[in-house]
């Protein structure tokens, strides 16, 4: 990876020079397969490359590796599927050997989905299995995405797989929302009619468009190998390419690492990819693999005979969506009526679906796809960071998670609004109002709770290094007084605690010129000054070498020292260490 | 000093400095100087039992091959349960029910088959491989500016090359085929994925024209008998579809797409309870027919309520007061439940003379015109 490769003018060529060929022919090749894949391809230099490799370890970074294993489940086990299913709406006479059905009028989807469950031998486990790595496919890539938010692994050098990541995570929900409503029964056909429902109330084209997706009035028999296309073609191949695009550039940035004594943000401590991590990583392949496997073997996950086929008719209480699609079939729960309106015309206005279905998916994703760069905007801060902040050191950034996942929790809870209602005994009126209520004051509450917890961790941070670890052990002073003893920590427990630099936020000196004109700028600014002071306004500063002199030496000087600093003017709680 | 920062932050525009500043665009940690704590470097190794108790390292590798081994009994047990459990054979599972013992069995046998796998390599990697921690150097992420003005360099030197800059007809000609070109297949799919004869939407089988102008008979879902009104007693619910269907069932042509506009919610009330007259004029003696396809997203509205006579969406709660003619009184949809106006012909029978006066099921743009 050294020398850039330098490509010779091909008249040389005509001059007969066959040096370099000869060379290559007579360098000693390597043996066996390797040796032959090695003279066709050259690829051992890159190989021994990937092979050194060095990945940190941490409990964290497994959630993604959850991802990739459980959607490399659901390739393997879909394609199983595919060999069975049949994606037609064409109406049969369903006689598989299910007996409750025999003799209705079903689709051809349906009654394959029948058949497989009960007719092919094992079928019905991969389906289930199919169906269980889906789900955790979903939450995998989730966590994992609040994993990498909360942790500030989006930074630079790593926006760009922010973005990839959140486009993932945005096909991932939508591959599943159209993998769900291929069995064609009463559940799934239910979302696709809300489906149809979204769509036609899009100003002007609404109506249009739902005709163009179902090749004509509701549900028509284009849905269901129009859905299967995409759900085994069109957005497996975009999420493969990204997904092989996410990883790629997880091998050109390195690993991120947590904090810790000897990891600077100049390197990487870890294991080599050969042979820890190769049998550490494929050996959780088989791991996640397996646990799918068993639950599917005991949990029965869409047991679509029990719906029966999709009727436009029939009624199906408690219709909830997979879990992932929840929050927003909450959202139109939650959404009052009235937004509705019709204008001079006499066209429709539908304002209490249109933005919550079909502008709320691309906007949601947009708002997490941008955030990387509204943050470094903010912080000005255009460096490489490869040491992951821990949460409690980046207080508004981790409450602006936390708001958000629980306006998303209120949302995915309304989706279950009559569930909660017939199972806790309550009006569904009042959990409805209630949950409306929660969506607006839930978050600020929640960002205001979080940063408070992080400053307090912050603190306690602070106290445990400058006044060292409570040891438990109590002595009992000659005056009668009883003191715990603390012990200091060691440069090594210590480091993680003060490793992490305390931003501070922007000010504005000037708003006008050298010669007293009003700067262009001076707006974006001030506004950008306003952001710097809600992020950083309020912080703990890390204990600094001197201070920790001071407090050993003089343990009241310590007083005078924290009123600098708005956080540190609390009281400290513990009295200083010492022994009597 | 603090080598967690590469370099100096550069902040942008010069009107911003941090709070505490006096001016210096440096981060407060940089511009604080010495007074931070250092990096007290990688802590000293500490070997596992397997790295210097030979004995220890001999259990782990017996450890890892056991679990290698039920992988294998694993699989086993599948190729003997997949020939050997009959497909309709079932069992009580405690906590889950009556469940098919194939899949149980089979489930079961390939997930310890897989899973043991990957319980021995990690614990493999754990115990026996070496757990020396290593350490790889970052490179900034950026090439060095020999690279980038090399790479400059090629790009200007192509593009000099093809004459794009000297030759503004190449330029604005190829920009126009490039823009142009995704047209045709543009409108081949948006123009064929499906009909443009969206004025069905306000139509449905309860038209009389689909009856040659007779009014038309209300039908029991999925039975696809005709309904008496002295069959309608009150209080009882009536799932109906049109007489007009039948025909679409015979042929199995468009009987789901009849179905999902045509749903009808027949019940009879005390005509004392209708509140508004229209609606009990639309009925027969308190026996009212309305559409029972949601107007929020087009769910079957087949939750009724006795005692309140609310109908309620099971989709997104939204409830409809079958007293006030089917209004909205709770809920995200916003308009009401269209009635359907229903007479008695001379045989008894309840029928639909006139169909439905509004267009049925969730909002579209151009409903009303």
């Amino acid at each position: 990876m050294s020398a850039t490769y330098q490509p010779r003018h091909a008249s040389e060529l005509r001059d007969g020079d066959r040096a370099a060929e000869q060379r290559q022919a007579d360098q000693k090749p390597l043996g066996g397969i390797a040796g032959w894949v090695d003279d066709r391809t050259g690829a051992a230099k890159g190989t021994s490359h990937l092979l050194k490799k060095v990945f940190p370890d941490h409990w964290s970074f497994m959630l993604g590796e959850i991802a990739m294993y459980s959607m490399i489940v659901c390739l393997l086990t879909g394609v199983f599927l595919t060999f069975w299913f049949v994606p037609s709406a064409s109406q049969v006479v369903y006689d598989g050997s299910y007996v409750p059905l025999q003799g209705i009028v079903v689709s051809d989807a349906y009654r394959s989905t029948l058949a497989i469950s009960f007719d092919i031998r094992g079928g019905l486990l991969i389906r289930q299995i199919h169906h269980w790595a889906a789900l955790i496919f979903v939450v995998a890539v989730f966590v994992h995405m609040a994993r990498v938010f909360f942790t500030g692994a989006f930074r630079k050098p790593r926006e760009i797989n922010w973005v990839f990541g959140t486009i993932l995570s945005l096909l991932a929900a939508i591959e599943g929302f159209a993998g769900y409503s291929l069995p064609d029964d009463l559940l799934s056909g239910t979302g696709i009619r809300a489906m149809n429902g979204f769509v036609q109330s899009a100003p002007v084209i609404g109506s249009y468009l739902s005709y163009f997706i179902f090749g004509g009035a509701f549900p028509g028999e284009s849905i269901i190998p129009r859905l299967y296309s995409v759900h085994v073609l069109l957005i497996p191949a975009i999420l493969v390419a990204l997904f092989t695009a996410h990883i790629l550039l997880v091998f050109v940035h390195k690993h991120t690492q947590y904090p810790g004594p000897g990891r600077t943000n100049n390197n990487v401590v870890g294991y080599p990819f050969m042979p820890v991590y190769i049998a550490k990583a494929g050996g959780f392949f088989f791991i996640v693999f397996g646990v799918i496997a068993l639950v599917s073997a005991v949990v029965t996950i869409n047991p679509i005979w029990a719906y029966g086929p999709y009727d436009p008719s029939p009624v199906t209480a408690g219709s909830q969506p997979d879990w992932y699609m929840g929050f927003a079939d909450g959202a139109l729960r939650l959404v009052p009526g009235w937004l509705e309106f019709e204008s001079w015309g006499g066209f429709t206005w539908s304002m209490n679906i249109f933005p919550f279905s079909l502008i709320l998916l691309p906007a949601m994703w947009t708002l997490i796809g941008v955030y990387p760069f509204v943050e470094k905007w903010v912080t000005g801060d255009n460096r490489e960071h490869h040491l992951l902040d821990r949460p409690r050191n980046a207080p508004t950034r981790t409450a602006i998670g936390v708001a958000g996942i629980v306006m998303y929790a209120v949302l995915m809870f309304a989706a279950g609004n009559d569930l909660m209602a017939i199972k806790l005994h309550l009006s569904i009126n009042d959990i409805t109002n209630a949950l409306r209520l929660l969506f607006f004051i839930g978050p600020p509450i929640a960002f205001w709770i979080t940063k408070r917890i992080c400053l307090s961790l912050q603190r306690a941070d602070r106290q445990k290094v400058l006044h060292g670890r409570e040891t438990g052990t109590i002595w009992r002073h000659a005056d009668g007084r009883f003191e715990e003893i603390h012990a200091p920590l060691t440069p090594m427990e210590r480091w993680p605690l003060v490793q992490h630099e305390v931003a501070e936020p922007f000010q504005l000196t000037h708003e006008v010129d050298a010669n007293g004109v009003a700067r262009p700028a001076a707006r974006k600014d001030r506004l950008r000054a306003k952001f710097s002071h809600f992020y950083f306004r309020d912080r703990v500063p890390t204990v600094t070498p001197s201070e920790l002199e001071a407090v050993h030496h003089a343990p009241e000087a310590l007083e005078g020292h924290g009123k600098a600093h708005e956080e540190a003017r609390e009281p400290e709680a513990i009295e200083p260490a010492g022994r009597p | 000093m603090n080598d967690n920062q590469t370099t100096a932050a550069p902040v942008e525009g010069n009107a911003l400095v941090p709070a505490s500043g006096d001016g210096q665009v440096l981060p407060a940690s940089l511009a604080a100087g010495p007074d931070t704590f250092e990096n007290p470097g990688l802590p000293p190794h500490i070997h596992r039992a397997a790295d210097i108790d030979p004995a220890a390292a001999k259990r782990a590798e017996r450890q890892v091959a056991t679990m290698f081994g039920i992988s294998m009994l694993g699989a086993l047990i599948f190729v003997v349960a997949y020939f050997a459990i009959r497909d309709e054979a079932t069992f009580f599972l405690p906590g889950v029910g009556k469940t098919s013992t194939q899949n149980v069995v089979l489930g079961l046998s390939l997930g310890v088959s897989i899973l043991f796998i990957g319980l021995g390599a990690v614990h493999w990697a754990k115990t026996l491989m070496s757990d020396e921690e290593v350490v790889e150097e970052r490179h900034a992420q950026a090439s060095s500016p020999e690279a980038r003005a090399d790479a400059v360099t090629v790009v200007s030197d192509g593009v000099e090359s093809t004459g794009l800059t000297r030759r503004p007809v190449l330029k604005y000609s190829l920009g126009g085929a490039l823009g142009l070109f995704a047209l045709p297949l543009g409108l081949q799919i948006a123009g064929s994925l499906g009909p443009v004869t969206v004025g069905e939407l306000k139509e449905t089988l309860w038209d009389p024209e689909n009856n040659g102008g007779k009014p038309i008979r209300l039908m029991r879902d999925p039975e696809m008998t005709p309904i008496k009104l002295e069959d309608v007693t009150n209080g009882s619910v009536f799932h109906v579809m049109p007489e007009t269907l039948q025909h679409s069932i015979d042929e199995r042509k468009h009987v789901l797409e009849g179905k999902a506009k045509a749903a009808v919610i027949l019940i009879r009330l005390d005509p004392n309870d209708i509140k508004v007259q229209k609606a009990r004029d639309w009925g027969v003696d308190g026996v009212v027919a309305y559409s029972k396809i949601c107007t929020h997203v087009g769910c079957a509205v087949g939750l009724y309520e006795q005692q309140t006579h609310h109908l309620l969406c099971p989709c997104h709660q939204s409830t409809f007061d079958l007293t006030e003619d089917c209004k909205v009184i709770f809920g995200p949809a916003k308009r009401a439940l269209p009635q359907l106006k229903i007479t008695v012909d001379d045989e008894g029978y309840l029928v639909a003379p006139e169909g439905f006066a509004e267009a049925v099921g969730p909002s579209f743009w151009e409903r009303k015109r």
